[in-house]
């Protein structure tokens, strides 16, 4: 449906990948652990290697959940767009097939958050 | 001899009908859709203006004369309040909270809607809805000020109020209210009167001025409850006219009827996103609490509300789809929304901190089936990590949802362990929503949402720093700048109420008021 308007109705959109100097927006999300109130917004640049954010950024942003240091990184399950998704680790972000705005998620099997609370 | 005969006044109804209708005149030279540009283009479609019932009798000179009585009487009081140095009553300075979100969140609002309604009524052909909109539109600026005047004495001994309109148009949060009122200011006049008018003051508004007056007299804050107090006969006023509106745009045509039933759903939705931050400000924020978010919307919008909602069948009209998802949600939504305010507390405007054991007895007593399973063990970790020195600040930008601009973190219906995540393609571009209803409102009018200033994408892309800032320089703080550029100033109007300046202020002020030192 469109917008009801006197005249035509076109708008760029505000976040195109070209105005965010040479970075992607990749949203990524820690299942089961709701201490971090939302998922998060990172601009990389598409050639960075996946591997890089697992040992780069995460510990920054997740390390101060108790759950993280335990985490086995060879059992963890992604998600892209909610369905079932396998990175490669050696690859860059493109490589993954990943793109601007896209948004992963991933699931630390028995790391279930504070006192199992899903915190 | 001349007799001297006395002037006939008129009755009350017959100067109604000179100074409201009597004012009106048909065009003769014009054509009516130049001088009404967007009456038409919404799809509404009105046969009989004059089909309107006034639903209250106020004449502008009436108008006038009365307002200003209640305006002196309330800045008599604010004089009083303020000499008596009543902000040393309130229960507990981290009530001033509630007064900064007040300020920063609701007040331009009231600003907002003066020139909404200003607008919506210049578009009206019908003389009756026109000058009723002329009226709230006066009535909403007078609201902005007398909210300004009444807090901005508290801006004199508290922080993180003092550019409060400044950081309604920056501050990531604030973008959620801001947003809202842009969207509706820039639909047609029959939206917006179906938005504000109807959804937001007749439908939503009691959760909203209700917790926020019975709040302020709760805590002893007397110059925001004279305030509510004065305000509250133009609200009536305004539940009236909102009420009006509707009834007449359904009974007009009844083609009319899908479309007024889809804004209806989008503004309940809307509505209702926005008072997440009333939500945690009734749970969490108010030292004395009036009563939980949980009761006052059973209160206010499953009880009052569905006996509107059965009122309105008759005209074609049924309960927003949405209400079903808000009654899951009512369980958790405070919580939610504080725990991301203690999450990103080092960029807000005012401070957080985490309830004591007697509050998290009274969110047990209130939320059974979630606050125990669900919040406290999260609340017990932060608080223990707190006391040695571990205060969590979460210092990475969350995604947010493309509609109403909150982050992402509203669980799934029926599910407080999952994060809801609504995705959409829209010409090679990916959309992301916080719901199912978000994302519907994206759908109906994707090229109203495209546009939209999404803070934490608008700081990525570097218009959130101060002018003249270069991002590229070693060792470059984003969190500083932004914060600069909100004009916050960071370890004043920020981070922990335990430890701030208002603390500490109002503690010693408060023992220079009741002890002997």
């Amino acid at each position: 449906m469109a917008v009801a308007a006197v005249k035509e109705y076109q708008f760029a959109p505000a976040d195109t990948m070209d105005k965010f100097h040479g970075a992607q927006l990749l949203y990524i999300g820690w299942e089961d652990h709701l201490m971090f109130c939302a998922p998060f917004a990172f601009p990389f640049p598409p050639t960075m290697r996946f591997g890089d954010i697992i040992a780069g950024v995460l510990p920054g942003v997740f390390g101060y959940h108790p759950d993280f240091a335990q985490i086995d990184w060879s059992k963890v399950e992604w998600l892209k767009s909610g369905q079932p998704w396998t990175p490669d680790v050696e690859k860059s972000l493109a490589d993954n097939g990943l793109k601007h705005k896209d948004v992963i998620r991933f699931r630390t099997p028995g790391l279930t958050g504070i006192k199992g609370s899903f915190s | 001899m001349d007799m001297q005969v006395a002037k006939k006044k008129l009755g009350l109804k017959e100067r109604y009908a000179v100074m409201t209708r009597g004012l009106d005149w048909q065009p003769s030279y014009q054509k009516m859709e130049d001088i009404y540009p967007y009456i038409a283009y919404e799809g509404i479609k009105i046969h009989d203006w004059d089909k309107w019932e006034d639903p209250f009798r106020l004449t502008m000179d009436a108008y006038w004369k009365y307002q200003a009585e209640k305006e002196r009487k309330l800045y008599s009081v604010l004089d009083a309040y303020i000499q008596s140095n009543g902000h040393l009553n309130v229960t507990d300075a981290r009530y001033l909270n509630t007064v900064k979100l007040f300020l920063s969140g609701i007040s331009p609002l009231e600003y907002v809607a003066h020139r909404g309604f200003a607008h919506a009524g210049r578009q009206f052909p019908g003389p009756g809805p026109r000058v009723a909109c002329l009226m709230q539109s006066l009535d909403e600026i007078r609201h902005a000020q007398t909210q300004i005047h009444a807090i901005s004495n508290y801006n004199k001994y508290y922080n993180g109020m003092h550019d409060f309109h400044h950081a309604h148009d920056r501050v990531w949060f604030l973008s959620v209210p801001k947003s809202f009122f842009d969207d509706a200011i820039t639909a047609g006049p029959f939206e917006f009167m179906v938005s504000i008018g109807f959804s937001f003051e007749y439908v939503l508004t009691n959760l909203l001025f209700v917790p926020f007056v019975s709040g302020a007299a709760y805590n002893g804050d007397m110059g925001t409850m004279t305030f509510g107090f004065s305000a509250q006969s133009d609200e009536a006023r305004h539940m009236t006219l909102g009420l009006e509106v509707i009834k007449f745009i359904l009974q007009q045509d009844p083609a009319n009827v899908p479309i007024v039933q889809r804004w209806i759903d989008k503004w309940t939705w809307r509505g209702y996103r926005v008072l997440t931050l009333v939500a945690m400000m009734m749970d969490y924020m108010l030292p004395k609490r009036t009563m939980s978010w949980k009761e006052a919307w059973e209160v206010y919008f499953e009880q009052n509300g569905g006996a509107l909602f059965k009122d309105l069948a008759r005209y074609g009209i049924k309960m927003p789809d949405c209400a079903a998802q808000i009654a899951l949600e009512k369980d958790h939504l405070s919580h939610q929304a504080w725990s991301t305010f203690y999450n990103y507390g080092a960029a807000t405007n005012f401070h957080t901190w985490m309830p004591d054991e007697d509050e998290m007895a009274w969110l047990s007593a209130k939320y059974p089936n979630s606050f125990d399973k669900h919040y406290r063990p999260r609340y017990e970790f932060w608080r223990e990590q707190a006391a040695k020195g571990n205060r969590f600040y979460n210092k990475t930008l969350p995604m947010l949802c493309q509609t109403c601009q909150i982050p992402l973190v509203f669980t799934e219906p029926g599910d407080p362990t999952k994060i809801c995540y609504r995705e959409v393609d829209y010409k090679a571009e990916k959309y992301h929503f916080c719901s199912d209803h978000c994302k519907k409102i994206f759908e109906d009018e994707p090229e109203k949402y495209v546009q939209a200033w999404m803070p934490v994408h608008q700081i990525y892309q570097g218009n959130c720093f101060p002018e003249g800032t270069d991002p590229t320089v070693e060792g470059f703080d984003p969190l500083a700048a932004v914060l600069q550029y909100y004009h916050l100033e960071h370890g004043r109007d920020n981070l922990d109420f335990d430890g701030s300046e208002d603390q500490k202020n109002f503690e010693a002020w408060h023992g220079q008021a009741t002890k002997n030192v």
